[in-house]
């Protein structure tokens, strides 16, 4: 079976696989992990580190004291609630702890106040608090239009947070590794003179799935692997135009050679020195189809996927590096496995 | 007064539960935390079995799971010869429950999902394995 998806101007063929068994007369195709073992194979094409450390934290709860600003309280609280934060990493990693989710069985979401406060330790548990109130400025100048200059803290900013450590907490998360916002200048709420905001949070390090502001991955993606395949030899003119159909660095030029020029029946007899065009790099091709739109390439080239060929691709926000976020989600899907294994010992039958 | 010690052999009822061993093994570092979410899933029964299935045709729920897991496990087991047909749905999206079809030829369904779960897991070991392998070929070190 040709491991090809064929790809038309206007449809896809060879699309659903067939490698199963019982489906190809003397074809086996029953799971064979050697076999896995051997055909398998990783390529890594660009792995890029990183420096920064955003985390997994992020402000779960809001306990509002005082609000007088014009953003109402439940806006403010989901605004602190996608405030990114930083940290220092062997703190993040090793030190914090998944904080027990709610029991959300779809129509009580409520937790009795005391049995959630049991739950919240040093170690699974960020205090931060935001106390701020707009004054005048009395040194401003008379007349002055501008609020930043006319008030204190008319602008709330990130790095108007403040983290309160407790507990071991001190020991991992100070100075450079101190809590604080990833960016600082993301502006929270403007005030006026008179105006307060004061509130603690609580964050937590929590999961993607739960809400995506947990999730240390940024972009993941996977595609299967372009093929474009030229039957019949494009040349000169034509060749510089099908190169422009495809992004940079998909096709290429090669001269014809003499003894391609000389071989009857092979397309290239009279053309000798000109260039004809070459498939260079087929995994920059975005597969946008642009060659089949033209009369001239019309039977000369054939597009496809590679079905058993994956290119993916993971961008980390920051706090693992995307090498580490791939084998870690290889270890979560594999944890699955043996967790749902047991459930399956233990399933009324 | 002398502690009590009660022979631990005498408080065996006749008819115990046999159960199986905890899973051995290199076990990924995640597994070590208990307040890790995926750890947390052990606690939890999570696979039912529907109504009106039979040994070698049967439907199972999965709660908590979707197509990262439904995809991956039918074809591992769709890749078992013994099994007639497996299919996975996602009845509504509203609702965090997948849910599994295995007809088997020969052997149980039950056998079947346990062997798609074994294998699922293996082939996970040989794709950490090789992809620890080409990133210290490609040779950016990961940061510890």
């Amino acid at each position: 079976m040709a491991p090809i998806i064929g790809i038309n101007s206007e449809t896809v063929t060879n699309v659903t696989s067939t490698d199963f068994p019982g489906h190809w007369p003397g074809e086996d195709n029953s799971w064979s992990l050697s076999s896995f073992r051997n055909t398998f194979n990783i390529n890594i094409h660009h792995n890029e580190p990183l420096d920064s450390s955003f985390s997994l934290v992020a402000i779960e709860a809001v306990y509002v004291h005082n609000n007088t600003s014009v953003i109402q309280d439940e806006v403010l609280c989901q605004r602190l609630g996608l405030v990114p934060f930083r940290g220092g990493k062997e703190g993040i990693q090793e030190f914090l702890k998944w904080h027990p989710r709610k029991k959300d069985d779809g129509m009580n979401t409520v937790v009795e106040e005391e049995e959630e406060e049991n739950t919240k330790f040093d170690y699974n548990t960020i205090i931060l608090s935001l106390k701020i109130a707009c004054t005048r400025n009395k040194e401003a100048e008379k007349g002055e239009r501008d609020p930043l200059k006319a008030y204190h803290n008319a602008h709330v900013y990130a790095r108007d947070i403040q983290f309160k450590p407790f507990g071991r907490q001190e020991q991992y998360f100070s100075g450079e590794d101190a809590i604080g916002p990833t960016n600082p200048d993301i502006l929270v709420a403007k005030l006026r003179p008179g105006q307060c905001i004061d509130v603690d949070m609580h964050a937590f390090k929590g999961v993607g799935s739960d809400h995506a502001k947990f999730s240390p991955v940024a972009t993941a993606s996977y595609r299967l692997l372009p093929t474009i395949t030229i039957m019949k030899p494009i040349l000169g003119k034509d060749a510089e135009k099908f190169a422009r159909c495809f992004p940079q660095g998909v096709i290429g030029f090669e001269k014809v050679s003499k003894k391609e020029a000389q071989r009857k029946g092979s397309g290239y007899e009279g053309h000798e020195g000109e260039n004809k065009a070459v498939v260079l790099d087929p995994m920059k091709d975005t597969v946008s189809r642009e060659c089949l739109r033209h009369e001239e390439f019309e039977g000369k080239v054939k597009l496809g996927r590679v079905r058993d060929h994956f290119i993916f691709s993971v961008e980390s926000v920051g706090q693992w590096e995307s090498d580490a976020l791939f084998l870690e989600s290889v270890k979560v899907l594999k944890m699955k496995c043996e967790a749902l294994k047991q459930n399956l010992q233990t399933m009324n039958r | 007064m002398p502690p009590k010690t009660k022979p631990a052999e005498a408080a065996l009822p006749a008819d115990d539960v046999s159960m199986n061993d905890e899973p051995v093994g290199d076990s990924p570092s995640l597994n070590d935390d208990p307040h890790n979410p995926a750890r947390m899933a052990f606690g939890e029964q999570r696979i039912r079995i529907l109504p009106g299935s039979s040994d070698t045709a049967a439907s199972f729920e999965f709660k908590g799971e979707d197509h990262t897991l439904g995809n991956a496990l039918r074809y591992i087991i769709m890749k078992n010869p013994k099994v007639e047909f497996c299919g996975y749905s996602i009845p509504h999206p509203s609702e965090d429950l997948m849910n599994i079809r295995i007809q088997t030829w020969e052997g149980t369904a039950v056998e079947a999902l346990e062997k798609g779960l074994d294998d699922l897991s293996d082939l996970c070991d040989v794709v950490e394995e090789k992809f620890i392998e080409a990133r210290d070929e490609y040779g950016t070190p990961m940061e510890a």
